[in-house]
């Protein structure tokens, strides 16, 4: 049983983020969710203070504002101070980054947490922190606060995907025709920080990254179509999962290491054999096309 | 060329715009009437695709404000259709051509509701007139350059605006195909629509438009072509690039130009 809540949540997570990176790579902003996914750290640690507990809804919404206080942050030293945008990304998240270490150093004594559980998670602990109604565990917490996040990214996308569509492609044309492209960038951005906070327990803000871009990256190479490559990166997402928790328990090593393992090796099998986009495939098309 | 302009659909007042605090737009004042084929002309970098961005509101403005149809822009938003220069977007994004056309619909529908029968049909049907009817389910990243730019017009016109402003929509377009959009574009200026179309191609200027206005940083001139599109204009517009001047006149009366490139390629002394 414990097995199965690994790969579920393992899965949950990775579906979040793989619709997510989806949006993320096509924007050109892959590198944002990696920032993102640093930057919260100072807002957990804060709403952890606050809050006093590691399960409050304040967490998410600490972080989520964070992580919207970081895009803001990125545009604002890219449009204003006339960086570029990589650089102003490098800065902006290694300093909030930063704060969130001096935070935790100082706080250390009060703060049951460490960069290492932030960085890394542990998802093997999962099954073990259940959620307990009445006197009843119901099974784990992580699980179900996945469960939610997972819902409400799909029910997001399936409403908004419209506006989510158009801004991603064509923003200026989105603007001139009255579709606001600032809220449907902070929106996102609001969704890809709840992902990264509401997993980063389980499977730390590393795997988190890794998850953001390697099966949205696997899916843009397999399809032409927007609403394919969202299943395909759910797909991907899935595999890595539940692979790499069996390389993890075959070799004993870190599960959400071999996730993120197998997430890279999904990707480069895709990048050699797309129908599309495969080396292979290419090569083998090319000579196909000479011996004819 | 000083007309009066009883209702224009288009008056953009004291406007400067300017980036890093260089302007690119300086003190531009206009009025354009409704109904009426409109060229924006002017050298590369006079700043024609700041001008119409501006306008629409992609920009924030230095300085001076725009009028569409007496009323602010958020207030006109869907009566507004705009076709971005083609380098603008990733061509190799995951979309077909009939997904782009009916992105022309989303202004109208609003939020939440998806496209319906009447919003394919009438992308379809604007499809058709650009002639991409073959191309309906083509991948967007198999497109020519000539087919990106038909499926932007295509969108444009399926949001059934009133007002359309059109940057270098001629740009990779083979010249049958150029001919065909002009008449297309001609129909909709007969139906009252007003279209604002950034061209550079200086010989087709006298055919193609109804109004010019010319531009370089500052605005040169903005009126009928008749009595607008003259060779002293022109000399303002262009400044030394454009060389022979005089023969220019003797063209500009012939409506025979030479092509851009003979243009372009003078020295800049004269
Ligand atoms: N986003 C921008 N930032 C800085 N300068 C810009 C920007 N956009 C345009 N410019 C400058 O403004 C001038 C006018 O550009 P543009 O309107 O694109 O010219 P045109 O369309 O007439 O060729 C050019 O000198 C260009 O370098
Ligand atoms: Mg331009």
């Amino acid at each position: 049983m414990n097995d199965l809540y690994i790969i579920i949540t393992a899965s949950l997570v990775a579906s979040s983020c793989a619709l997510l990176g989806c949006y993320l790579i096509l924007r050109k902003m892959a590198m944002v969710g990696d920032a993102i996914s640093h930057a919260v750290l100072p807002g957990i640690v804060i709403a952890f203070l606050i809050s006093g507990s590691r399960d409050s809804m304040t967490m998410l919404i600490g972080a989520g504002l964070i992580g919207i206080l970081t895009t803001f942050l990125i545009e604002f030293l890219h449009k204003k101070a006339r960086l570029q945008t990589d650089a102003s990304i490098g800065v902006t998240f290694t300093w909030l980054f930063a704060i969130g270490v001096v935070l935790i150093s100082l706080f250390a004594g009060k703060v049951d947490l460490d960069q290492d559980c932030v960085l890394y998670g542990e998802i093997a602990y999962v099954p073990l922190d259940t959620l307990i109604i009445g006197n009843q565990s119901i099974g784990p917490r992580a699980l179900y606060i996945m469960g939610m996040i997972l819902t409400a990214i799909i029910l997001f996308i399936v409403f908004g995907y419209k506006e989510l569509f158009l801004t991603t492609f064509d923003p200026a044309y989105a603007t001139a025709i009255g579709i606001s492209t600032t809220l449907w960038h902070y929106l996102l951005m609001g969704a890809v920080s709840a992902t990264t906070v509401a997993s980063f327990e389980s499977v730390g803000a590393i795997l988190v990254v890794a998850l953001l871009i390697a099966p949205a990256a696997t899916a843009y190479l397999l399809t032409d179509n927007l609403k394919w490559m969202l299943v395909f990166a759910c797909i991907a997402g899935v595999a890595a999962s539940v692979t790499g928790y069996y390389i993890a328990v075959w070799l004993d090593g870190s599960i959400a290491g071999a996730i993120a393992m197998m997430a890279g090796i999904i990707f480069i099998i895709a990048m050699l054999f797309s129908p599309t986009h495969g080396i292979f495939t290419k090569k083998f098309s090319r000579t196909a096309a000479a011996d004819s | 060329m000083n007309e009066e302009i009883i209702t224009p659909a288009l008056e953009v007042h004291d406007l400067t715009v300017a980036f890093d605090r260089k302007p690119v737009l300086w003190n531009i004042d206009l009025k354009l009437p409704e109904g009426k084929l409109v060229g924006i002309i002017g050298p590369n970098g006079a700043g024609k695709s700041t001008l119409i961005k501006a306008v629409m509101g992609l920009l924030p403005l230095s300085s001076g404000y725009v009028k569409l149809f007496d009323h602010p822009i958020d207030e006109v938003r869907k009566k507004i259709s705009y076709v971005p220069q083609r380098e603008s977007v990733d061509w190799d994004f995951p979309a077909s051509v009939l997904d782009v056309v009916l992105m022309g619909r989303y202004g109208k529908l609003g939020l939440f509701r998806r496209p319906r029968k009447a919003d394919y049909d009438v992308a379809l049907d604007c499809l058709k007139k650009v002639g991409m009817e073959a191309y309906i389910n083509r991948q967007i990243s198999q497109l020519s350059g000539g087919q990106q730019q038909r499926t932007f017009l295509a969108r444009a016109l399926a949001q059934q605006a009133d007002i359309y402003f059109m940057d270098e929509p001629f740009a990779g377009v083979d010249a049958a195909t150029e001919k065909a959009i002009i008449s297309l574009l001609r129909t909709m200026t007969e139906a009252k629509k007003t279209v604002i179309v950034v061209h550079h191609d200086l010989q087709s200027v006298t055919q193609y438009f109804d109004w010019v206005l010319l531009l370089n940083t500052r605005l040169i001139a903005c009126g009928p072509t008749a009595t607008t599109f003259t060779q002293q204009n022109l000399q303002e517009t262009y400044g030394g690039k454009l060389t022979l001047l005089s023969d220019v006149g003797d063209l500009i009366r012939r409506e025979h130009f030479p092509n851009r490139e003979g243009v372009i390629k003078q020295p800049k002394t004269i």
